[in-house]
């Protein structure tokens, strides 16, 4: 009877640690919903008082010009204020984009070296630097673009703005490229040692083996990164903060200041009362940036588990 | 195990204990132009009064009104007056922000050392930053573009100088917004093209930059709102020559009571308003 | 290797051979380049840092606080509570994290929930830091806070932003690396451990308790000082949740009027928003740069010494499992 008892104690006692433990499981995907809902809800309040049109652009009367004028503008404090998300879009792009190509072109190159080309103990000594890129603080980074390299940037090319859009991707490659890395050396070292006995066999060099063997089969991996690291650049925050200059202009010029999504939010949020239309517009462009990065998170996942798939074949 | 035995002794002090956390200090919240002014009273203060602890933040006059409409702070500073629309909000919160006038405040619009122009009447000024004149010789000086810094929207200056001298239009879309004063005089000191407008004590110790005389219309004459020895000039803002002044103001969220009254009758007696001057801008006894 | 009908013009297949070779070594130069270029820009970064900041690291800057309008002085507070909140983010998210990677490598097997699961870690890992601050404010602060205040009748003091908050904010933002590094540590256990407990009897849980996570010790504890390590640098989710530009005194507090102790409901100031402050808005920016680089040293180093720490201690428990 006793005995019972302590085995029926113990039993629940297992079943009560699982259940913790499954719930501690399912934080995460717990966490991912709530920040959904936490940041749509919010945002979908900023439709109580403006027109969703509003998010491209408003029509309002000029008193210089003295007629009426369509603004694409974010100028949310104002006489009218002015919501539009398509210079902050643009702004996160023209920072994102060359920041991934920059990255990936390095990225790639060295998972190249670290995978196929160095020897053991040059990647045991390189990886771990790599590591250590990746820990760099954003705002060291930040900080340092603003005060030395924007100044040499504007020397050398002659750009109006010192702070400008190119100067942000600068830093934000930085922190990218260690992301790519890791993720396409990864990729790369999970294409089968058969392959590359197979091309060596057939009279390929080293650099034919590579470029028509490895790569092809590692493609879809690295493209996860590459994905990846236009997520990471995308939400980048503290470097474009200080370093693109923060100018909301629908341009497509690489050297002009920019203002980004993320940008916005870091220096407007802290400032507005909570429940203003002002507030739920900086909600709406959190909403808009978390539902970017993390389809972009889902495809470079989904890509992964093809490729691991494939390859298990 | 360790680890988690002080994880839930913490949490379990934390849940049965709040009010040992509760002890509150005065706290003050916003712009950022105050925020040196706003230190330096906190630190004079607690030096002669060694039992209070003041807490300052910056972030901005929206930042600090909002944080008081939100409760979040005893004291809110402000380098534009209270709008309508958030005592309304206030209210609805359960509370009736009190103004007090701490200090006056010349706004200096700087230009690098290096740029010819020494004086803009407010029509160019307004020209500039609305994005209709957007090159230096349409204002008398060299032909270069201009590169328009202005300050974070958060800021009670960027809202002053939205009322004055923009009279409410839209800021140019490519002015740069740079998220403090001193990251205004930053900018331009290096920039040869730039102009920029803040508080005129960020702009004193800058050997870059060079604070502009302007003009009411283009037929008055230009007043600077330095003196010819570096000093502010207090008799061009309190008598209103210098078009560019305004007023800085702390909020409270309701009719302030002990400590919090008392510093703030310190600093508006002759010694709070002492450090004013200190600091470089305009004190109210002048 | 076929014979060529006609002789091969000799020189023509050197120069093809040799042409080869060259842009054979010449690609694979270019990968090392790739490779370097980023290292070099990172050491010149730190020895721009380290020379500048070198200079102003003393002893009074350690432990002072910011003095004359932050224009001198140390960054004791900022040192100070970029620890706290390191530490109560660790607090916060360690069991969670360590939970959860148990759960997904001894309980979950390749079910569908699972599956969900790694997505949702793996998704969590890419959300960017600043929309973890839009969360913060959102559910933390105004959502939790706010509640608990109305419920336990506290005034304001869940509902505002403050060390806690901070805290719970970053050990989200941290969960994907302890359950990655915690998950790789106990498939690094040997599965034969795992049966032999088993078949002695032990349930599952004592199995975990007594025989896996002992030996996955190193790994998670890895995890841990990493996770530190990514906490103590990250700017935007504290932004809102948090942290002063200014603070006269420590947060600390004497709970029961003794016990000193950190106190999780005052602001604080941390070495990250210090140099994003120092380097935008303090009143001017070229004098205080020594400050500036001063601060940015001290964060780096203790990043670095972390991240250091954790590779040196992960290399040696991976040789230690591979002598095993």
């Amino acid at each position: 009877m006793k005995d019972l008892v302590k085995k029926k104690h113990l039993f629940n006692s297992e079943w009560f640690i699982e259940k913790t433990l499954l719930f501690a499981g399912v934080s995460s995907v717990l966490i991912i919903a709530l920040i959904f809902v936490f940041l749509f809800k919010e945002a979908i309040l900023f439709f109580q008082t403006r027109p969703p049109f509003d998010l491209i652009g408003i029509t309002v009367f000029d008193s210089w010009e003295e007629k009426n004028i369509f603004k694409m503008m974010w100028q949310a404090v104002n006489e009218t204020p002015k919501y539009s998300l398509i210079p902050l879009v643009c702004g996160s792009f023209l920072v994102a984009f060359p920041a991934t190509v920059m990255a990936s072109v390095f990225g790639i190159g060295a998972a190249i070296y670290l995978s196929e080309i160095a020897p053991n103990k040059v990647r045991e000594t390189l990886k771990p630097s790599l590591e250590l890129l990746a820990s760099i603080p954003s705002v060291v980074v930040g900080f340092f673009m603003l005060a030395v390299i924007a100044t040499i940037v504007q020397n050398i090319t002659g750009s109006k703005f010192r702070l400008n859009a190119f100067v942000g991707a600068l830093g934000v490659a930085l922190v990218t490229f260690p992301i790519i890395v890791s993720i396409s050396e990864d990729a790369l070292r999970a294409v089968p040692k058969e392959l590359r006995d197979a091309s060596y066999a057939l009279g390929a060099s080293k650099w034919q083996t590579i470029w028509n063997t490895v790569l092809p089969a590692g493609v879809s991996g690295i493209s996860a990164a590459v994905i990846l690291g236009f997520g990471r650049a995308l939400g980048e925050t503290m470097i474009v903060v200080m370093a693109t200059g923060n100018a909301a202009l629908v341009t497509g010029d690489i050297f002009s200041s920019v203002r980004t999504m993320t940008a916005t939010i870091a220096a407007e949020l802290g400032a507005v009362a909570q429940g203003s239309e002002h507030y739920y517009a900086l909600f709406l462009v959190g909403a808009v940036l978390f539902t970017i990065t993390f389809i972009l998170n889902l495809c470079s996942e989904i890509v992964i588990n093809r490729m691991r798939q494939n390859l298990r074949m | 195990m360790k680890l988690k035995i002080i994880a839930v002794l913490a949490l379990v002090v934390m849940i049965a204990s709040p009010s040992a956390f509760a002890e509150r200090n005065i706290t003050v919240k916003g712009s950022d132009t105050l925020v040196v002014l706003g230190q330096r009273w906190a630190e004079e203060y607690m030096k002669q009064n060694p039992e209070v602890s003041i807490q300052v933040t910056g972030g901005g006059s929206g930042t600090g009104i909002a944080a008081l409409i939100n409760g979040t702070t005893d004291v809110a500073n402000a380098s534009r007056g209270i709008k309508g629309k958030e005592i309304t909000k206030a209210k609805k919160n359960g509370y009736y922000p009190e103004e007090f006038k701490v200090a006056m405040d010349s706004l200096a619009v700087v230009l690098h050392k290096d740029n010819p122009i020494d004086s803009l009447s407010m029509k160019e000024l307004m020209g500039i930053y609305t994005g209709r004149i957007n090159n230096w010789k349409e204002v008398g000086g060299e032909d270069k573009p201009i590169l328009r810094y202005c300050r974070e929207a958060n800021s009670g200056t960027y809202v002053f100088f939205n009322e004055t001298v923009l009279k409410k239009q839209d800021y140019a879309a490519d002015c740069q917004t740079v998220p403090g004063t001193s990251a205004v005089a930053n900018a331009v000191s290096k920039d040869t093209a730039g102009i920029g407008y803040g508080g005129v004590a960020y702009f004193l110790t800058q050997s870059n930059t060079k604070v502009v005389a302007v003009s009411k219309t283009q037929e008055t004459e230009a007043v600077s709102p330095v003196k010819s020895n570096g000093k502010v000039d207090y008799e061009a803002a309190t008598s209103g020559k210098y078009p560019i002044a305004r007023y800085l103001f702390m909020y409270t969220a309701l009719k302030p009571k002990g400590e919090i009254n008392e510093y703030l009758q310190w600093i508006l007696s002759p010694d709070g308003q002492k450090i004013v001057e200190m600091v470089g801008y305009v004190p109210l006894t002048s | 290797m076929k014979t060529p009908l006609v002789k091969p013009n000799k020189d023509l297949y050197h120069n093809q051979m040799d042409k080869n070779k060259i842009t054979e070594a010449f690609w694979i130069f270019l990968t090392r380049v790739f490779t370097l270029f980023p290292l070099v820009c990172l050491f010149a970064l730190l020895a721009k840092i380290v020379l500048e900041g070198y200079g102003i690291i003393s002893w009074e800057f350690l432990f002072q606080p910011p003095k004359d309008g932050m224009e001198a002085g140390g960054i004791l507070p900022c040192i100070f509570g970029t620890i706290a909140i390191t530490l109560f983010m660790i607090l916060m998210a360690l069991p969670l994290g360590v939970g959860a990677a148990i759960y997904l490598v001894e309980y979950g097997g390749d079910n569908k929930l699972v599956r969900i699961i790694r997505a949702a870690v793996n998704n969590l890992a890419g959300v960017p830091s600043i929309v973890f601050g839009l969360f913060g404010l959102g559910f933390f602060i105004l959502f939790v806070g706010r509640n608990l205040d109305a419920v336990l009748n506290t005034g304001l003091l869940f509902g505002q932003p403050c060390l806690l908050w901070a805290s719970a904010t970053l050990a989200v933002l941290v969960l994907p690396v302890i359950i990655v590094s915690t998950e790789e540590a106990l498939n690094s256990v040997p599965q034969s451990h795992r049966d032999a407990a088993l078949a002695l009897g032990a349930t599952k849980w004592q199995t975990i308790w007594t025989v896996v996570l002992p030996q996955a010790r190193g790994g998670i504890l890895t995890g841990a000082i990493l996770s530190i390590s990514r906490g103590a640098g990250d700017t935007a989710p504290i932004l809102f949740t948090g942290c002063a530009y200014f603070l006269p005194h420590l947060p600390v507090t004497e709970l029961f009027g003794f016990i000193p102790m950190v106190n999780p409901f005052d602001q604080f100031m941390a070495l990250t928003y210090h140099i994003f402050i120092m380097a935008t808005q303090s009143i001017n920016v070229e004098r205080t740069l020594p400050i500036q680089y001063g601060t940015t040293l001290v964060l780096i180093a203790l990043t670095f010494l972390l991240n250091f720490f954790a590779i040196m201690l992960r290399i040696h428990f991976r040789k230690k499992l591979r002598v095993n």
